[in-house]
């Protein structure tokens, strides 16, 4: 590590002149850097403390040790949140890494219009959750979507109310957020699919292996680093979606579609109760640190394994 | 015989892609559709059909007619409001991004891998574990429900994933360049200006898409900090929703959703490629 201060002032001149002369660049160095760390720090110990308040309707000192996590915890509100986000993460990701690595198999067999088709896949990407769910709201409404279409077209008896459906909603919001983000997992894969050695695939060509024996085998073994995270990725999504659920179902019907991140919002903003408003957050931090952690600590050993190999 | 195997499996192949690619075109063609049928037309049929009447005034009534609450300016107000605050935090947060990632990367300080640890936290960090204190922040420096706070809030986060890209791609500068220009006498800023700068065209572009997509789509915070005339569009969108839930107006609400959605679709028509950079550079942390 160079030290840029020593190396910079030049011999004979006061140090102290120096470092004025240098103020400009320390302030644009350090100042948003300090403010961006200090504002991560202090804003998460602060919501921490804030957990351990009796705070309602404002912020108030006290302590009421662990007395808002076991409220949340005891809440109909929180266990359905819960519950949703363990069915809606697992199938969310499960899903979405099926599709996108489907995708990106298909679309690295050298087929013609890939950019398009890639274009396609990825274009929900780019527009807003609002917007996503507002249209899947539309599109699944039995009144006014896909159900009212197929009974204009004569089959009556046809159903599809999931977004009614208090057992059933869930998965309007699992194939709302498939639709949108299996095109990043496709991306990923498809990154993943070019750098597969080309050698390694020649190799096993002259051995004779059929192309599914080849993408048992091969090339799909080569990509589970990367599947690793593409998963760990989806479920940081699927922790703390919010807007979606908002445009999509707005946790309905009831609280059917309640998610942990809609359960915050709902005890800070609309409860007003503070304290078991941070608490739920926590939590949410709790629940992402459960999944960021176990993965940190394989990257960790990831590359202790390359920089020893 | 290769060959007769083959050409069943490349159908099939073009088929599912195809497939595939109709069901993900179809909500944008559905609503595209919508916004050019009349009001009344869908509460008739559905919301897929084609339009019998081509209902352009849609566009014009979602632009600056329709209601939301008691003021009845359309979705103009708000377009603006999203522009106002994604324009300046896009500006900012990348330029400080691109300053602090040469720092980290090329000049090395005292603690600079602790900072900018810290820093790239706020990739992780979920949104709900800010709010109370970016509630309590703004309302005591007075800028509660104003575009300045969510310009400021969205400057501050932004800069974690701005020094992240930045400094991702000054890393792989060779040092050499940076010691010999220091060796001429040039400053911090003189060596950024005059070869960095130059050298960052594509990571910027990256930056400006990504942030830009991310700030002109959140919601939780345009709805948390602002209210009424100040929210921006996708908090709109769903006032918008929430007003006209007792009579849809389908027609309108759907050129509504094309008009909010249309600054970030056009970028990425436009920027594709670097917007597919930003997507796996963010990912492979």
């Amino acid at each position: 590590m160079t030290n840029a201060v020593s190396t910079a002032t030049r011999p004979g001149r006061p140090a102290i002149s120096g470092a004025l002369r240098r103020l400009p660049e320390y302030l644009t160095i350090w100042v948003p850097l300090l403010l961006s760390a200090a504002h991560l720090v202090s804003f998460s110990l602060w919501t921490i403390w804030i957990s351990f308040t009796p705070s309602t309707l404002v912020p108030v000192s006290g302590w009421v040790g662990l007395r808002n996590y076991t409220a949340v915890l005891a809440t109909r509100n929180w266990k359905i949140a819960f519950d949703n986000l363990l069915l809606f993460g697992s199938a969310f990701v499960l899903l979405s890494v099926v599709t996108g690595l489907v995708l990106a198999i298909l679309l690295d067999q050298r087929i013609r219009g890939e950019n398009v088709l890639r274009s396609i896949f990825l274009y929900p990407l780019a527009v807003s959750f609002v917007v996503t769910g507002t249209v899947w709201s539309w599109l699944l409404n039995p009144g006014v979507g896909i159900q009212k279409l197929v009974h204009d077209l004569g089959w009556t008896s046809f159903k599809f109310d999931w977004l009614i459906d208090r057992d059933m909603a869930i998965w309007t919001i699992v194939i709302a957020a498939i639709w949108q983000s299996s095109g990043f997992a496709m991306a990923l894969f498809l990154a993943g699919l070019r750098s597969v050695d080309a050698d390694l695939v020649k190799a096993a060509q002259i051995d004779g292996a059929g192309p599914f024996r080849m993408y048992r085998r091969v090339i799909l073994p080569t990509l589970w680093p990367i599947t690793v995270t593409v998963v760990v990725i989806q479920l940081q999504f699927a922790i703390s979606t919010f807007d979606l659920v908002r445009a999509l179902t707005n946790g309905g019907p009831g609280i059917a579609t309640q998610l942990p991140a809609l359960v915050v919002y709902d005890l800070m903003f609309q409860r007003s109760l503070l304290g078991r408003g941070a608490a739920a957050a926590v939590l949410m931090l709790l629940i992402l640190l459960a999944v960021l952690l176990p993965y940190a600590a394989w990257r960790y050993i990831q590359q202790r394994r390359a920089t020893h190999a | 015989m290769r060959d007769q195997t083959f050409a069943p499996t490349r159908i099939l192949i073009y088929l599912v892609v195809s497939l595939i690619a109709a069901a993900w075109l179809a909500p944008l063609v559905v609503v595209v559709l919508n916004s050019l049928r009349t009001n009344e037309e869908i509460a008739q049929a559905s919301m897929i059909g084609w339009p019998k009447h081509w209902a352009w005034s849609n566009y014009a009534a979602a632009w600056s007619g329709f209601c939301v609450a008691e003021t009845c300016a359309g979705i103009r107000p708000y377009m603006l409001n999203s522009a106002l605050v994604t324009i300046p935090a896009t500006i900012f947060s990348t330029m400080l991004g691109a300053i602090a990632g040469y720092a980290v990367s090329l000049w090395r300080f005292r603690g600079d891998s602790w900072i900018y640890g810290i820093v790239t936290l706020g990739l992780f960090l979920p949104q709900q574990m800010r709010l109370l204190p970016w509630t309590i922040v703004l309302r005591d420096i007075g800028l509660i429900n104003t575009l300045t706070g969510l310009v400021l809030i969205h400057t501050i986060q932004g800069l974690s994933f701005t020094t992240l890209f930045c400094r991702n791609y000054y890393v792989a500068i060779p040092h050499e360049l940076i010691r010999a220009a220091r060796i001429d006498g040039a400053g911090f800023f003189r060596i950024f200006w005059r070869i960095i700068l130059p050298l960052s065209a594509p990571i910027l572009i990256v930056t400006v898409i990504w942030q830009f997509t991310h700030i002109w789509n959140e919601f939780l915070y345009g709805v948390t900090f602002t209210s009424g005339q100040q929210q921006p569009v996708t908090a709109a969108l769903i006032a918008l929703s929430a007003a006209v839930a007792d009579i849809p107006q389908h027609g309108v609400q759907s050129a509504a959703v094309i008009i909010a959605a249309l600054p970030t679709l056009l970028i990425y028509l436009l920027g594709g490629r670097y917007f597919v950079r930003g997507l796996t550079a963010g990912a492979v942390k």
